[in-house]
């Protein structure tokens, strides 16, 4: 195999400088009755170019931006990535290298990491940014329990429903059997309503949960409900979209206490769901319950101003069962990405990367409502880059499979998420989608002859 | 020759006016933005980022880089962590179009290809671990601890039992008492005995009818099988328990001994340790887990299963925990622990545990001439030595070792884990070194032990910064550049 380094003379070698006659006698410590007598049962080996070949094929089979234009949305999203993006975060000093444990031999990550934080910090209004999480559902919960951990509060979790659904399912198996109560606030306008937020908020709630712009593309009335959250003492915990902040008012602005984001947005690629980028930003207050790691400046002997993973004392290398969370790792890769593109998109360019996904996205919106067949469902409602349309023919599974036809990935069925929507499907517009497509996917929806009567599958 | 200039931080290269990134003009009608967005939601201005052009940019990172030890510039012999090569053709591959650029919500008749890798990666998960169910959607190591638990927890409830107790050694990974902790079991600790293997009085001592999961890693993080494994399970499973393998260490048996045939009901893959994920300066790795028949029904959903010829998405699991993050999982991780294990073959896999273990042990025979190791003549893929007698001689630190190496150029072990063992340095040369690699490093490991104490404990000399002052860093925490909270 071509990774493996010695060869029958190496082996000898060194099987004589341990004082064994074979290899197999290094494995006596394992009783004989736990080993495998046979060879495992996987695929043959492959050289080079068999793989290359093997993983094209797979490839092949599935549709890509490179084959239709992608309309999809929902928490994953197909922006536009700098070369220099992926220039710089393929140098192996960076993907090779180990987490920063030994700081001399690390400052590349760790100024990198604490530019990460800072860059996030100024992106939010927060006062300050771990190295990151997994991804932006598993950071939600993470800031629950950092909520639920800090500070005397109410035990109640308030989350409110038009906050993504696999994040509230998310929420619902790490806390549902903890015996933490967790209260959803339907949002049947696809947008909270602030009589009801009111009506759930009281002295036992703990925290607050609002996504902005939410699943559905609407933006919250955050500050409202923020003040609602404040006014009980409870904590606001606001999941947002990055790229919207080069318009929106920022986390931090909205009276936030914690944000949280998936930041794969911030110039790495969908990859089928991940890996992704947690970001995970707070008020000073919880500075010592924060999960994860966390980049700290200081100085060397010599007086050398550097950086060093800190505040370890909450990680579980140290505090094992009294840990803040079992987290160990960040996402360093991707940290290192967002910090790429948000230094190479600076002020301007993510203003205009905003800007650009709302106008076209509302040009969308209003162009794919003029076909009879569909109409907006939340249409009042201000939103960002996406938004919901209903088939009122009811058969949302024929129109999208018309359009992949034609090469659109057109938009995610929301049945799948809540039944009562299964004529309704959330359609995304990001910068990269140009006028032509978009009178395309119109053009092809208005064309489309699949009916209502179609089973649903 | 460093270029200290394009190290600044971003703020201070930062140059009003300069940029990077042009967008093409707006080709759609626009409309003012107050008239779709309410002006109480906008922004007054946009987030204070850097302004550089793209050069400052690239020159800026590609020095940074230059600052950092990686796989394909050092040695790593980093006890527990697995850095091995990371082979260039799993980044072409994972980086394909039609892999690397898959939207999670695609229609699965348009993403046949990748159910199918994905379908293919569990059974050969499975195969390896012999343990038949498997699901890809934890995010970590830790992650998949924090997951399995949570279905065993789901597990006792639907059979009616309520139990509190997890047992780890006192050796094991934070993650494992952590993740206990956070699944709602109580976490208790099992003492070592003198070989490093479970001590089986405590172990039977604190066996008691409301155990839920012993968390073992095996091979340990001494590196050495668990001799008494078969009775541990044994007994564990007698009590109703069930047993959770910490696959940290899976590098030295695969092909060898698989946790499904030694006990394991429940174990989880680090694809970025075994299987060549890059560590890419800390994450993403992976966390797949594996478990029995029995456990399955209450693995996260979707599962991928086949139906014919055609690959689904299976969420129809009324049993499930539910999710632990979004979307599937870590695919682009897996992706490249795909391509590796086709890259091997079975015969391959085999090779590659007896190569590390062969290197660990050359190692070892080697090392122990001059510092003691705790723990027995032989071990798996790693060993642990101590430096605790030159210490009490010279007062010279696993940490002094571990900074005088770097300036040798070689990438120091694992210090101070496990906690069982004083001063503990903790060594894995991985499968891909060469003997002359190994050599090296124990000749310069030899030479640092007999440098002068006070030389050892101001090094390294030679890396771009020396030892930083780390209890100011927590103390007057800085977080972020131009704030320091006090």
């Amino acid at each position: 195999m071509s990774y493996l380094y010695n060869t029958p003379d190496d082996q000898a070698a060194m099987l004589k400088s341990i004082g064994v006659d074979s290899i197999e006698e290094l494995f006596s410590t394992i009783p004989e009755d736990l080993r495998l007598r046979r060879d495992l049962n996987l695929p043959p080996q492959m050289g080079e170019l068999e793989l290359t070949q093997h993983l094209s094929a797979l490839a092949a089979k599935n549709a890509s931006p490179a084959t239709h234009a992608c309309f999809l949305g929902g928490g994953s999203y197909d922006h536009f990535i700098p070369a220099a993006v992926d220039a710089l975060a393929s140098r192996g000093e960076f993907y090779t290298s180990y987490t920063p444990y030994q700081p001399e031999v690390s400052q590349g990550n760790l100024q990198a990491m604490f530019e990460y934080q800072t860059l996030i910090c100024d992106l939010t209004g927060m006062d300050l940014s771990n190295a990151s999480l997994y991804d932006g559902g598993s950071a939600l919960a993470e800031a629950v329990i950092m909520a639920l951990n800090t500070g005397k509060r109410g035990e109640k979790v308030v989350v409110l429903g038009s906050v993504h659904p696999e994040y509230r399912q998310i929420l619902q198996t790490y806390f549902a059997d903890l015996g933490i109560e967790i209260v959803e606030i339907a949002c049947p306008d696809g947008i909270a309503d602030l009589v009801k937020v009111e009506a759930s908020v009281n002295a036992d709630t703990n925290c607050v949960i609002v996504q902005s712009p939410n699943f559905f593309g609407g933006i919250e009335d955050v500050a409202a409900i923020a003040e609602i959250a404040h006014k009980n003492d409870a904590v606001v915990i606001q999941s947002f979209d990055p790229i919207s902040l080069g318009l929106l008012k920022r986390p931090g602005d909205l009276g936030a206490d914690i944000a949280v984001a998936e930041g794969h947005s911030l110039g790495s690629p969908m990859q089928y769901g991940g890996p992704y980028l947690g970001i995970m930003a707070c008020n000073d207050q919880f500075v010592r319950r924060l999960p994860g790691r966390i980049v700290g400046q200081t100085e060397d002997r010599r007086g050398k101003r550097c950086w060093v993973l800190t505040l370890q004392t909450r990680e579980q290398h140290i505090r094992r069962e009294k840990a803040t969370s079992n987290i160990c790792t960040n996402q360093g890769l991707f940290a290192l990405r967002a910090s790429i593109y948000l230094s190479l998109l600076g002020p301007g360019g993510l203003r205009q990367a905003a800007t650009l996904c709302t106008q076209k996205a509302h040009y969308a919106q209003q162009t794919l409502t003029e076909i009879d067949r569909l109409e907006p469902v939340f249409g009042g409602s201000p939103f960002f880059k996406e938004f919901v349309l209903r088939d009122t023919q009811g058969n949302v599974e024929g129109l999208l499979a018309e359009a992949r036809e034609a090469g659109f990935l057109g938009g995610v069925p929301l049945g799948q998420f809540f039944p009562e929507m299964d004529d309704c499907f959330l359609v995304c517009v990001t910068e990269k989608r140009t006028k032509a497509e978009i009178d395309a996917l119109t053009r092809t929806f208005s064309l489309c002859h699949t009916g209502g009567s179609t089973i649903h599958a | 020759m460093r270029n200290q200039q394009a190290t600044q931080l971003l703020s201070e290269l930062s140059h009003p006016g300069r940029v990077a990134v042009h967008w093409p003009p707006c080709d759609v009608p626009e409309q003012p933005i107050e008239d779709i967005i309410p002006s109480n939601f906008l922004a007054d201005e946009a987030p204070k980022l850097p302004e550089l052009t793209e050069g400052e940019v690239v020159r800026h990172y590609t020095n940074l880089s230059t600052k950092n030890m990686s796989v394909d510039t050092h040695y790593y012999p980093l006890g527990s962590c697995t850095m091995k090569y990371n082979p260039k053709r799993n980044e072409r591959l994972a980086s394909l179009p039609g892999i690397v650029d898959l939207h999670p919500y695609q229609d699965q008749s348009t993403i046949q290809g990748m159910l199918q890798l994905l379908y293919e990666l569990q059974g050969i998960f499975s195969e390896i671990s012999g343990l038949p169910a498997c699901s890809l959607q934890p995010a970590a190591g830790a992650h998949g601890e924090l997951t399995a638990l949570m279905a065993a927890a789901k597990y006792f409830k639907s059979i009616g039992e309520d139990r509190k107790v997890v047992l780890a050694p006192d050796s094991s990974h934070g993650t494992n008492p952590a993740s206990a902790q956070m699944a709602g079991f109580k976490a208790v600790s099992i003492k070592s005995d003198p070989n490093g293997g479970v001590d089986m009085d405590d172990f039977r001592k604190k066996l008691t009818d409301d155990i839920a999961v012993l968390m073992i890693t095996n091979p340990s993080t001494l590196g050495l099988f668990e001799k008494n494994m078969r009775e541990i399970a044994d007994a564990v499973h007698e009590k109703g328990g069930l047993i959770y393998l910490d696959g940290a260490n899976m590098n030295a048996i695969l092909g060898i001994a698989r946790p499904g045939d030694f006990g394991a009901d429940m174990m989880h893959y680090n694809p970025h340790k075994t299987f060549s994920g890059p560590h890419g300066g800390g994450g993403p790795g992976a966390g797949p887990i594996c478990v029995t028949e029995k456990l399955k029904p209450f693995l996260p959903s979707p599962i991928v299963e086949k139906d014919g010829d055609r690959y689904k998405l299976d969420f129809d699991r009324p049993d499930s925990i539910g999710r632990v993050r979004s979307f599937f999982g870590n695919t682009g991780v897996l992706v490249r622990a795909y391509c590796y294990i086709l890259s091997h073959g079975p015969e391959g896999l085999r090779e590659v545990s007896e190569n590390a273990v062969l290197n660990a042990n050359y190692l070892l025979s080697k090392v122990k001439h001059f510092l003691p190791v705790p723990r027995g003549e032989r071990c798996m893929h790693e060993f642990v030595a101590s430096a605790s007698e030159l210490k009490k001689e010279r007062g010279i630190t696993a940490m002094d070792i571990g900074k005088r190496l770097l300036d040798y150029g070689f990438h120091a072990p694992t210090v101070y884990f496990p906690l069982t063992i004083p001063e503990a340095i903790m060594i894995e040369p991985t499968e891909t070194e060469s003997k002359e690699t190994l050599d090296a490093f124990v000749q310069t490991l030899f030479k640092i032990t007999e440098e002068d104490a006070e030389l050892l404990h101001e090094a390294p000399h030679t890396t771009p910064i020396s030892r930083p002052n780390e209890v100011q860093a927590a103390r007057s925490p800085c977080l972020r550049a131009d704030f320091c909270s006090s």
